[in-house]
């Protein structure tokens, strides 16, 4: 696939050798160079949730979803508010249960009406759901920042300490957020191939015209594909508010999951996992290893490549590879 | 019944190719511009002119920039604000670097430099379109926002990040206070709207346009896509340029890192998605509709006595905000400026049915 199309296989290159040139130049002692590449892949699950909200809907209804972070933050934001009143695991099934409602009212007020609109049109109107669910969202539950707790322990713990000098240190939580993540891929990919719902939606996301002329009902397929992403944004909320507190840049950090959908195409729900991993660990290894070197060699005010370095790498790819790693091959002659 | 072009003959190439047509626009626009320019130095308070006229009249210029990009050729963009910061910083710092520089070359330099940046980031428009563009463009945003807040050089290593101006200078006329900037910004608006009004009716807007209806038909009659999508992008940037050196040093005066971020960017959109993509009147509709409806959201609860605490009043505005835009895609998706076209239609006709 990759075999002949050199300038992929030169940026990939790049970002390898990028990627061991801290280990290979003893600039970072290895336990160091590991807890970052971890650090880097948990950031890089949470950005594959997200992302995977984006390649679902667009997969199946042609939307390009700007709302996915503010329905990231909504969830959260739910989970964290009711389970002050219940018990965590009441509080998510009720969460849930609102996000199912929520893309039902989003499929009834904002997509049915505008079908046959073009793409930009679609996308103006979940910026403007956007906006409509952060306000929603702060005004219902708060604006505070609240807190998810999993009931899983905080405190770091240190393996490998007889291999490395120092150790390597981990969190529970991180692992914790790997393993359900993984399951809930597994899940909806079981989802996906095996059940007869599952099938009409990929029908549905091959062509629209030929579903609809075998029967499948376009709106209530929307309604699912939507809850989807609600459930995934729900996740994404969860693990995103037990590591970090759920509060307003919830929906702005989602942003990042952009690039994610650039780099893994835009279709593809594998190529979103991929390239959350790819654009978690790279951002991490950029901050943390190319940040000093930048700052010094351009008198920087701290670092933060952090905040670009994901779209850059996405603009590169996208210069060169624009289906992306997984993507359809067809994209429009410009 | 006023509003009847019946009796105008066009007898006479200059009278065909004249930008409005019909005699009474004519006579419209004439005293609209008098009345901008004569009574409303003397009716608008300070306030007006401070939080509505003046940014209004600014981000018109932006959301006409935007609008020849997206409405007219097509390429959609969700940075545009960073095309504003570069515009503010370069005239920065051509003003701190060369102070003897008039303050319209400082603009036009300043447009230009954002040109050039504008014109690199469209580069992935030659292989991209769509919503593809839209991200390559969200990345143009994200890295040149990082750009200003951290490379010391464009603040002139201000510690807290943040730079001030002085009050511009023009021939020795010193605009400060409202009522001077306003005029000096109608007037810079009006330069720019006749001749962003020219570009897209002259080859150059046609050939966006064709660009924009259909790539491979444009290029099949010999518009050649990289020089149309690039001019594209670099005059769009110019004009964004120009307004957000305009922004910083008559608006703002002082402004601190990522005053251009992405809010702003997706706002210049919302401009142009109400008010209506691929027309110039729609970019002061837009403009005015996006400057206006945040001061009535907050003033509205006022209004009404009800007693609400500001972080619900905002958090009101923004729902209300979304609720909005989404309610004018799906009603009107061409615009405020489709309404008033209806309008003159209508006009035309009135008080006849036929």
């Amino acid at each position: 696939m990759l075999a002949r199309n050199w300038p992929v296989m030169l940026l990939s290159a790049a970002l390898m050798i990028g990627l061991v040139l801290p280990l290979a130049t003893k600039a970072s002692p290895p336990g160091f160079y590991i807890e970052v590449l971890l650090g880097g892949l948990m950031a890089g699950v949470l950005y594959s949730l997200v992302a995977m909200g984006f390649a679902l809907i667009f997969k199946a209804s042609g939307v390009f979803n700007f709302a996915q972070g503010a329905m990231v933050l909504f969830a959260a934001l739910a989970v964290a508010r009711l389970a002050e009143q219940m018990p965590l695991a009441v509080a998510v099934v009720l969460a849930f249960v609102i996000m199912v409602v929520l893309a039902w009212l989003i499929e009834r007020l904002v997509l049915r009406p505008l079908v046959n609109q073009e793409g930009v049109a679609l996308l103006m109107a979940t910026l403007g759901v956007t906006y409509f669910l952060d306000g929603f969202g702060q005004t219902l539950w708060g604006s505070d920042i609240y807190k998810i707790e999993l009931g899983i322990a905080k405190e770091p713990v240190m393996i490998l300490d007889n291999v490395f000098q120092g150790g390597i240190l981990v969190n529970k939580e991180d692992f914790a957020a790997a393993l359900v993540a993984a399951l809930l891929v597994t899940a909806l990919s079981v989802f996906f191939q095996k059940t007869s719902t599952g099938r009409a939606l990929r029908a549905v996301a091959d062509d629209h015209q030929a579903a609809q002329s075998i029967g499948i009902p376009l709106n209530r397929i929307w309604v699912i594909v939507w809850s989807i992403a609600g459930l995934v944004a729900l996740v994404a909320g969860i693990m995103w508010g037990a590591k970090l507190g759920v509060q307003f840049s919830v929906s702005q950090v989602a942003l990042k999951a952009l690039p994610v959908v650039i780099l893994g195409g835009f279709t593809s729900v594998n190529g979103a996992i991929l390239g959350g991993l790819i654009i978690g660990v790279g951002e991490k290894m950029a901050e943390v290893f190319l940040g000093p070197v930048m700052v010094k060699m351009f008198d920087l005010a701290g670092g933060g490549i952090e905040n670009w370095f994901a779209y850059v790498l996405a603009l590169l790819f996208l210069l060169v590879r624009p289906e992306g790693l997984f993507g359809e091959k067809h994209i429009d002659r410009v | 019944m006023l509003y009847r072009e019946n009796g105008q003959f066009k007898s006479s190439y200059a009278a065909d190719l004249q930008m409005l047509p019909i005699a009474q626009d004519r006579w419209f626009v004439l005293v609209l511009v008098l009345f901008a320019f004569l009574a409303v130095p003397f009716l608008a308070s300070d306030y007006l002119f401070l939080s509505i006229l003046i940014p209004f009249l600014i981000l018109t210029i932006a959301a006409i920039g935007l609008n020849l990009l997206v409405g007219y050729c097509g390429q959609i963009s969700i940075g545009h604000a960073a095309f504003m910061a570069v515009g503010a910083y370069a005239a920065y710092n051509l003003v701190l670097r060369l102070p003897q520089l008039n303050f319209l070359i400082v603009l036009l330099l300043a447009g230009f430099i954002a040109a050039g940046v504008g014109m690199l980031f469209g580069i992935p428009s030659l292989r991209i379109k769509g919503l593809y563009l839209a991200v390559a463009t969200l990345a143009a945003q994200f890295f040149i926002d990082w750009l200003f807040a951290r490379v010391k050089w464009f603040t002139n290593h201000s510690t807290s990040g943040s730079v001030s101006t002085a009050p511009v200078e023009l021939f020795g006329w010193i605009v400060d206070t409202p009522v001077e900037k306003y005029v000096f910004l109608l007037a810079l608006l009006i330069v720019f709207t006749v001749l962003a009004k020219n570009l897209v009716r002259g080859h150059i807007g046609r050939e966006w346009m064709a660009m924009r209806d259909m790539d491979v038909a444009a290029e099949v009659i010999g518009i050649r896509p990289v020089y149309a999508k690039l001019t594209a992008f670099a005059i769009s940037a110019f004009y964004c340029g120009v307004a957000g050196a305009l922004w910083g040093f008559v608006h703002l005066g002082s402004w601190e890192p990522l005053a251009f971020n992405l809010t702003l960017s997706l706002n210049l959109l919302f401009m142009i998605i109400i008010g209506g993509m691929g027309s110039l009147l729609g970019c002061y509709f837009g403009a005015a509709f996006i400057v206006i409806l945040p001061i009535l959201l907050d003033q509205a609860p006022l209004w009404l006595g009800v007693g609400i605490s500001t972080a619900t009043a905002s958090h009101l505005a923004f729902m209300i905000f979304g609720a909005l835009i989404v309610f004018f895609l799906i009603v009107e998706p061409h615009g405020l400026a489709r309404l008033w076209a209806i309008g003159k239609e209508k006009l035309r006709l009135w008080p006849f049915p036929h």
